[in-house]
């Protein structure tokens, strides 16, 4: 990775800075751009991702909501009917299952049921993942669950290139979407080129090329399995990292060419294992890509209880680079 | 493309010894083909002249494929019944001549083969039965074991000798399967050797090492010559049915080194003199050893004898090489406290050991089987 003054376009800022300015920049450009949630006004959000927008933008457009996320997320959908272009914040998406008939029965089916009479401009974002030491009630990994849902686009963004711009695509959606934001990733520092401007929200990027086994990923274990790639190519493996970003819709494509690539493939998902968006993924390739497999599929995923609160048992309990590492040397170079 | 073995479904020609236009007569080697049990010249059973090879060297085909054509074929043998050559049917439930391909999938036990590895062999036209070991997961057979199987020119793989990996599958079909469908029975003798022990000793205290015999063949013909006394343990039980032999072929078994067994036959072993059984043991070891055994001593056996006697073992439960009906086979030859005449003598014993497929024969046979073993051990200047 390059240090900021080796490159004079580049400024270095963590993840939550690139939310922050993604989310300003909106506020900016679109009069109709609102923010909404609990806590994001005075306090300046449970991550601290809105602070000082209350100040710049007044209580119009950066609103504190009671705790109430049927009401707030619902709120969001009635504003985004009616034109305005409503960005929501829960906390977290384990407290995002309140909202759950706001978003599945009202969000993704309205434009449905109206016949396409509404559009759903709806940008809901929200914290996700384990390692913070928080216990069970706040360390899951729902996104699986919301890209089970049609007429929802799921973002992960695991980069600061995707923190800071992918908000730009999702407003431009005209159907509601979720930005999943890992909860590991807000004190992450990246250098943001000032070349970019915009990333697309719809495809996978392979963040590394291998040819000997693909490490499919997204959000908050993207960096594990870049690590991981570090840890096999010093035992000669090659492992090709891609980044999912779009839960929905897949990059089905990018999928398979990797697969059908290296042949060998291991699935990181911080969610459980049974019914996730790895088991998805798994079966996409196995249906599409049966004949290009040279190995059987394997998954890393997190163990199938609630995530503990202890450390050593919330760090066995996830995804860990040691485990990629594992699974990856053992489909390669089995024992 | 004969029959080799219970368990063999295929074979690969390695080698053309005759050429079209030659003239060829019953006997003669024609042909060598690899096979799980190593390289197996490949006899014929006619005098004519090879008009025609069927089967290029290198291919694999399956049992029961011809050739090569012999015009103006004349049976060699006339009375063929009387020379049933035993031709051991596949493990699996028998099926119509298979295309090449099928000859991939049945192998002892599920083969483990990758769906890109599957795929790349079949687009190398590489037959994966012939991968031997895999290097994927859970020891599966992965793309680079077909690539390099493809890189590989058939010639160089089905060299002359012995594979013993393949051997082992080889045993294990057939040793499996003769536990599934044989009801084996055991019975045990123990013989006083003293007579024999004084005999041999007599026999060798002149001759060079060359000409000495050893116990074993004392063995081998006291077992073929009694088999003439109970026929029924004599013969191979196929399709539901016992068909006895008249000749006495004895698979004499010879474990190899590195591991692996084989079993070729001693022709007609109650005809032949000690001195002449001693030579064709000899002879069958050393070829054995060596991958270098014919079609026909592969095919013929009637019956199987063991003598696990060198070994170190006392006495041996043997399991019937099907479609054989019995085994017989005597351990280490050892002294031990023996009551003769109501006196106790030191005597050198010999435990007989014989597994018999009660189907075809019940115990009573294979008492009396015993019996005319121990009986003739006993005058060993007659055998």
């Amino acid at each position: 990775m390059s240090a900021p003054q080796t490159n004079p376009t580049a400024t270095r800022i963590t993840y939550r800075e690139a939310c922050k300015q993604a989310l300003r920049e909106a506020l900016l450009a679109d009069s109709r751009v609102f923010l909404m949630g609990e806590d994001i006004g005075r306090y300046g959000g449970c991550y601290a991702v809105t602070k000082g927008l209350l100040k710049e933008f007044g209580e119009e457009r950066i609103r504190d909501t009671p705790l109430s996320e049927s009401a707030f997320v619902g709120a969001g959908v009635g504003a985004a009917m009616a034109g305005m272009r409503p960005i929501v914040e829960i906390m977290t998406v384990n407290f995002s299952l309140l909202a759950l008939d706001q978003i599945l029965n009202n969000a993704v089916t309205i434009p449905h049921m109206s016949g396409g009479q509404f559009a759903i401009p709806l940008v809901i974002r929200m914290a996700t993942g384990g390692g913070r030491r928080v216990a069970a009630q706040h360390s899951r990994s729902l996104e699986g669950w919301y890209a089970h849902i049609p007429g929802l686009r799921i973002l992960t963004p695991a980069t600061v290139e995707d923190a800071r711009f992918m908000l730009k695509g999702a407003l431009a959606d005209p159907n509601p979407v979720i930005i999943f934001e890992h909860v590991m990733l807000y004190n992450m520092e990246s250098d943001l080129s000032s070349d970019v401007t915009e990333v697309d929200i719809a495809r996978a990027m392979t963040h590394r090329p291998g040819r000997d086994v693909s490490l499919i990923t997204y959000g908050g274990s993207l960096s594990k399995a870049l690590q991981a790639a570090d840890a096999l190519a010093a035992d000669g493996i090659e492992a090709e990292v891609i980044d999912l970003r779009v839960l929905r819709p897949l990059d089905t494509k990018a999928i398979l060419e990797s697969v059908s690539k290296t042949r060998r493939c291991v699935i990181i998902d911080e969610g459980w294992r049974s019914g996730s968006i790895s088991a998805e993924i798994g079966m996409r390739i196995v249906e599409e890509a049966f004949f290009e497999l040279d190995a059987p599929l394997r998954r890393v995923c997190s163990r199938e209880v609630p995530i503990p609160y202890a450390a050593h048992l919330e760090d066995a309990c996830l995804p860990q680079t040691a485990t990629i590492v594992a699974a990856a040397r053992e489909l390669v170079r089995p024992t | 493309m004969p029959a080799l073995g219970a368990d063999m479904e295929a074979g690969t020609l390695v080698e053309w010894l005759v050429k079209p236009g030659d003239r060829v007569n019953s006997g003669d080697v024609i042909a060598v083909v690899e096979t799980q049990k190593g390289a197996i010249e490949v006899e014929v059973f006619q005098t004519g002249v090879l008009s025609d090879i069927l089967v290029p060297v290198g291919e694999r085909v399956p049992v029961g494929t011809v050739l090569a054509q012999i015009d103006g074929a004349e049976r060699a043998t006339p009375a063929p019944a009387a020379e049933p050559v035993i031709t051991p049917p596949p493990i699996v439930a028998p099926r119509k001549t298979p295309p090449l391909r099928a000859v991939v999938a049945p192998r002892v036990g599920r083969l483990k083969v990758t769906p890109a590895a599957r795929r790349r062999a079949a687009a190398l036209n590489v037959d994966i039965a012939t991968i031997v070991t895999g290097s994927g997961v859970e020891g599966s057979i992965r793309l680079a074991d077909v690539e390099s199987a493809g890189a590989a020119p058939v010639r160089a793989a089905a060299k002359r000798g012995l594979d013993l990996s393949q051997m082992r599958k080889a045993i294990a079909a057939a040793m499996s399967r003769s536990k599934r469908e044989i009801p084996h029975y055991y019975l045990t003798e123990t013989v006083d050797l003293s007579a024999a022990s004084t005999w041999i000793e007599r026999f060798n205290v002149d001759k060079p090492p060359v000409e000495r015999i050893l116990p074993a063949v004392l063995f081998l013909k006291a077992a073929a010559l009694a088999l003439r006394e109970q026929l029924r343990l004599n013969g191979a039980y196929e399709n539901d049915a016992f068909v006895p032999s008249s000749n006495i072929h004895v698979g004499w078994a010879i474990s190899l080194r590195g591991g692996g067994l084989i079993a070729p036959a001693i022709r007609d072993a109650d005809k032949k003199s000690l001195a002449e059984l001693m030579g064709a043991m000899r002879d069958l070891v050393e070829r054995a050893r060596r991958g270098n055994l014919r079609s026909s001593e592969l095919t013929s056996p009637t019956v199987t004898v063991t003598n696990v006697g060198d070994r170190g073992a006392e006495s041996v439960t043997g399991i019937i090489y099907p479609p054989q009906v019995s085994i017989v086979g005597f351990g280490r030859v050892v002294a031990r406290p023996w009551v003769v005449d109501g006196r106790i003598e030191s005597r050198p014993l010999v435990t007989v050991t014989l597994a018999a497929d009660h189907r075809a024969t019940d115990g009573h046979i294979g008492g009396l089987y015993l019996a005319a073993v121990a009986r003739l051990l006993q005058e060993p200047e007659k055998l």
